[in-house]
């Protein structure tokens, strides 16, 4: 299965993303944001970084990139989109998900070993955990705060579209512990913590993480 | 003001001209005049007086830096040596790494975030320019007393710095120290290191060969900012009531310098430049003059071509300016289209603004009208040499004459309450609260960062190649004796990389000390200087370059004697490190080295406000022993853990065991105080299985080590003789300091 990985400039875990998805079984195709060809992948992810410096706000510049035009059209006929961080940001700034990222609530960059649970395991990316199941994997960012209005939250709660809260202390101030969500369709997913950070013990707090890579190729070889 | 070409200063040869505004000393005004054979035009001063400062010249610290050269031990593993941009060793497999440490100190001071953001900045460009990939950086750190003002204003903003910028270029790191004591006040300490890696054949050099070669600028357009930081900043001391001198403090743009990175390296993959140099203190003055003399001497620049920020621009203002993020390429003219086309792909703004000629000069233009004309050499190498005068100060015979008295815990009681003060101390306490801020994960090749003993990064993935990286300092000790306290954190940096496994393969190094122009601290830094180049000719470690920050003291008090050395060392297999601690009952404890009666400059003595006594005296036979031990102790699979004992001592190395997994310990001492909190160098806690207990024994016999066993781990506390503290108690104290000071 060909997995794109998107790289705008200042995104930083495109490499990290691409050896994920190698670990996972797939192939990792380099998709680069001013070309609009997708090259015929079957799945998009779009790391985690600084893109265009986080300028303006997290996410709102590379939301305008040739690639995101194709990426979004794509989205909306059903391809699997993951957005990892700043992933997660272009994709709130794009409206494919509901919300917004805001800075930490210590307003500090915090890096550091997170447990996760996985609330939602009917999307693509989420298959192959268990519901409930706890994870542990790395949580780093500046601007990692989930917010929304009420009914979005309700909405959000009400259709399952939570794949993940934090576990333990609220890390950055997300509401309702959110760190993660899903669009209504379930093939768009949004995600603050790096599960490509967490695919070998020997340079992550665990291979939890690898759950994310294994659970689209599961779900795309069905 | 009308411009000042070189045919004016021929013309009017008595003008008036700001040389010691600039920084510069009547008699070196005298020489440049000497140099050229008439006044220097004003462009031309500008250069002189940027490239003939303390921080560019090295006119203080050179005649004792050459020791480095002149004791350097033969070593193979040498591919580039000090002067270039950064040195660079082999560590086998055909990789090649290069590494150096930097100050940042005066900018940091006076405006923390963007002070400490550059520092990490301009010391990546640096690793950047010698062709690598930069991999990993490092932050030593100093502070006034964590609770005064001062230090809640410049340490978020420097942490804050760092974490901004080297977070937004996707480097992990890996490492540091934070350490406190009132003579940092105003005078804080940033110093940062990268390390970086590559092929052999990739190895860039700063040189500009090759007449009709063009010069080609690129990266961020020039603006006003940090003109002058050299001069004025870095080599001027603070007196009260000046100016804030923020003007002179570069701003960075980590995005732009984070799209600089993967233009360059796409760019040096295509084997696209001949010669390159980054663009940091001094700007183009330095650039260009280096590149210059590195060839053969001939270069003709178009100054009027260097895109800005700000148009308003002197030609001197440009040629001063630190605008970060800028580098200088020399390309052959068959290769510039492509050159080109990679910076447009990358979106860098590039410039061609000259090209090598076969001449001996350095010629700079300003809308066709010639302002700069010099033999490049005199600019970039032959800056003035003194040979300053060093006395050791009176403070030293007092000091070491003083005996140290400090409460010797006793009872159950009194050491529970000794261990948690110390574990609690700002200098020992737990440095998450730090470390949190920075990304130690970006790149995916991070096998440790702090606390570990050091820092370590896989190089490949397919080998399992690995560097492992640690830098010291003991302030402390280099107060009281500037020759061993070289040669000790040395001995450390060394023993922090041998106790994962990696063998020390080269030093980089970072001297700070206050004035030079006080024999006493000349004395201190001679001294240090010694120390170091002694030290690595024992230890048959190269050192590969390093940086000297003067002037760091607040009217006559100077900073402790601060010379942080880097070690760097190699790994063969990443998965086979011995990691700092142990997460299962029932291991076995041993105690490597011998512990004496070293309380001098330790961290128990500072506590109770004394800096008296003789340091330890460095024994380098032991040490390398002692590495011999842990090397091949990990490469037979006899340790579980081994930990490092320095600041601290072993009460402080046995707690950072416990906590790191939550598995307690059982420790027997016999002389309970003094085992706890001396500080005697060359030892190293390691934990084993007990069916390992023979051939430890047999490994220690083999490289005389004094081996001795200390207790088993397991449980919910650390029990010390009859003392018993609860994992939770300790963890309590000794994590909670930093979030008390700083929120």
């Amino acid at each position: 299965m060909r997995v794109g990985v998107v790289t705008f400039p200042g995104t930083l875990d495109d490499r990290d993303a691409a050896r994920a998805v190698c670990a996972g079984g797939s192939e990792a195709i380099e998709l680069w944001h001013g070309d609009a060809d997708l090259k015929n992948v079957d799945v998009v992810i779009l790391p985690g970084g600084f893109s265009y410096g986080d300028y303006l706000r997290c996410g709102a510049i590379s939301r305008f990139a040739p690639v995101m035009t194709s990426i979004i059209e794509q989205a909306n006929k059903g391809m699997p989109l993951l957005g990892i961080c700043n992933g997660f940001q272009v994709l709130c700034e794009s409206h494919l998900l509901p919300g917004a990222l805001t800075r930490n609530s210590d307003l500090h960059f915090l890096c550091k070993d997170q447990v996760i649970s996985i609330e939602n395991t009917n999307t693509p990316w989420t298959s192959s955990f268990s519901k409930g199941q706890e994870i542990l994997i790395p949580l780093k960012n500046g601007e990692g705060s989930f917010q929304c209005d009420d009914a979005t939250l309700a909405s959000l709660e009400g259709d399952g579209q939570i794949i993940a809260r934090y576990v333990g202390e609220n890390p950055n101030g997300s509401r309702n512990m959110i760190a993660g969500i899903t669009n209504a369709r379930g093939n768009v997913v949004g995600l603050m913590p790096h599960p490509e950070h967490a695919i070998d013990a020997l340079t992550g707090p665990s291979a939890d993480g690898l759950g994310f890579f294994t659970s689209i190729l599961n779900a795309m070889v069905k | 003001m009308s411009l000042d070409t070189v045919a004016q200063a021929i013309a009017h040869p008595d003008t008036a001209q700001p040389f010691k505004e600039l920084g510069l000393k009547p008699d070196e005004y005298g020489r440049i005049k000497e140099i050229l054979g008439r006044r220097p035009t004003s462009s031309e001063l500008a250069m002189y007086s940027v490239m003939w400062s303390e921080h560019c010249s090295y006119k203080s610290s050179k005649v004792h830096l050459k020791q480095f050269g002149e004791k350097a031990p033969k070593s193979d593993a040498l591919l580039v040596g000090i002067g270039e941009n950064a040195g660079v060793v082999d560590v086998g497999q055909g990789y090649a790494v290069t590494f150096k440490i930097e100050s940042h100190n005066h900018p940091s001071f006076v405006e923390p975030y963007q002070g400490a953001a550059t520092g990490v900045g301009g010391i990546v460009r640096d690793i950047l320019t010698m062709g690598a990939r930069p991999i990993a950086v490092m932050d030593p750190l100093r502070f006034g007393p964590a609770d005064a003002p001062d230090t809640r204003r410049v340490l978020p903003g420097i942490i804050a710095g760092v974490g901004g910028y080297g977070n937004c270029l996707g480097l992990p790191n890996i490492g540091g120290e934070v350490v406190f004591d009132e003579t940092y006040i105003g005078n804080p300490l940033v110093n940062a290191l990268c390390v970086g890696v590559m092929r052999h054949s990739d190895i860039k050099l700063a040189k500009a060969a090759g007449a009709g070669n063009l010069v080609v600028l690129y990266g961020a357009k020039t603006g006003g900012d940090g003109i002058g930081g050299v001069s004025v900043l870095a080599s001027e001391t603070f007196g009260d009531g000046g100016s804030t001198k923020r003007p002179s403090v570069q701003v960075g743009d980590p995005f732009v310098e984070k799209v600089l990175i993967e233009c360059s390296l796409e760019i040096f993959a295509e084997d696209l430049v001949v010669g390159i140099q980054d663009l940091g203190g001094a700007g183009l003055s330095c650039a260009t003059s280096e590149l210059a003399s590195g060839g053969s001497g001939g270069m003709k620049v178009q100054l009027d071509k260097v895109p800005l920020r700000d148009p308003s621009l002197s030609p001197e203002e440009i040629l001063m300016s630190e605008s970060q993020e800028r580098m200088c390429a020399i390309v052959q003219p068959s290769k510039i289209a492509r050159f080109l086309e990679i910076c447009k792909k990358w979106d860098v703004t590039v410039t061609v603004i000259g090209e090598v000629t076969d001449g001996k000069h350095l010629e700079i233009t300003w809308n066709g009208e010639l302002i700069v004309d010099v033999p490049p050499r005199t600019v970039a190498h032959d800056g003035p040499v003194y040979n300053r005068p060093l006395a050791q100060p009176e403070y030293i015979d007092r000091v070491n004459a003083e005996k140290i008295s400090v409460p010797m815990p006793q009872s159950s009681a009194e050491i529970k309450v000794a261990l948690l003060k110390l574990v609690s101390a700002p200098n020992m306490a737990d440095k998450s609260w730090v470390t949190a801020q920075y990304d130690k994960y970006v790149q995916g090749n991070t096998i440790q960062a702090q606390p570990d003993d050091s820092g370590m990064v896989r190089i490949d993935e397919k080998t399992h190649l690995g560097v492992a990286i640690a830098t010291d300092a003991n302030a402390n000790w280099s107060y009281l004796n500037p020759y061993q306290g070289a040669k000790l954190a040395l001995a450390e940096a060394a023993r922090n990389i041998a106790t994962a496994g990696a063998r020390p393969l080269a030093v980089t190094n970072c001297l700070n000390f206050g004035s030079p122009e006080d024999p006493g601290v000349m004395w201190q830094f001679a001294e240090s200087v010694r120390g170091l180049a002694d030290g690595c000719l024992e230890m048959g470690l190269p050192v590969t370059g390093g940086n000297v920050s003067f002037y760091n003291q607040t009217g006559e008090v100077a900073i402790l004697p601060t010379p942080v050395i880097g070690v760097l060392g190699v790994i063969d297999d990443v998965r086979t490190r011995t990691p700092m601690s142990f997460n299962k009952a029932g291991l076995e404890l041993y105690l490597l080295g011998t512990t004496h009666s070293d309380l001098a400059g330790s961290e128990w003595a500072f506590l109770h406000g004394q800096r008296g006594g003789n340091s330890p005296t460095a024994d380098l036979q032991n040490e390398m022993n002692l590495i011999e031990v842990l090397l091949a102790g990990r490469s037979q699979k006899i340790f579980t853990a081994a930990h490092d004992l320095s600041q601290g001592g072993l009460a402080m190395s046995i707690t950072e065991m416990v906590l790191r997994h939550m598995v307690g310990a059982t420790i027997s001492l016999k002389n309970v105080a003094n085992d706890l909190l001396s500080e005697t160098p060359g030892r190293v806690i390691v934990a084993i299985e007990s069916s390992q207990a023979g051939a430890l024994s047999d490994l220690c016999a083999k490289y005389k080590t004094p081996v001795s066993k200390l207790g088993t781990t397991g449980g919910d506390s650390l029990v010390i003789n009859e003392t018993t503290i609860s994992l939770q108690e300790l963890k309590i104290a000794h994590t909670s300091t930093f979030p008390r000071l700083f929120g």
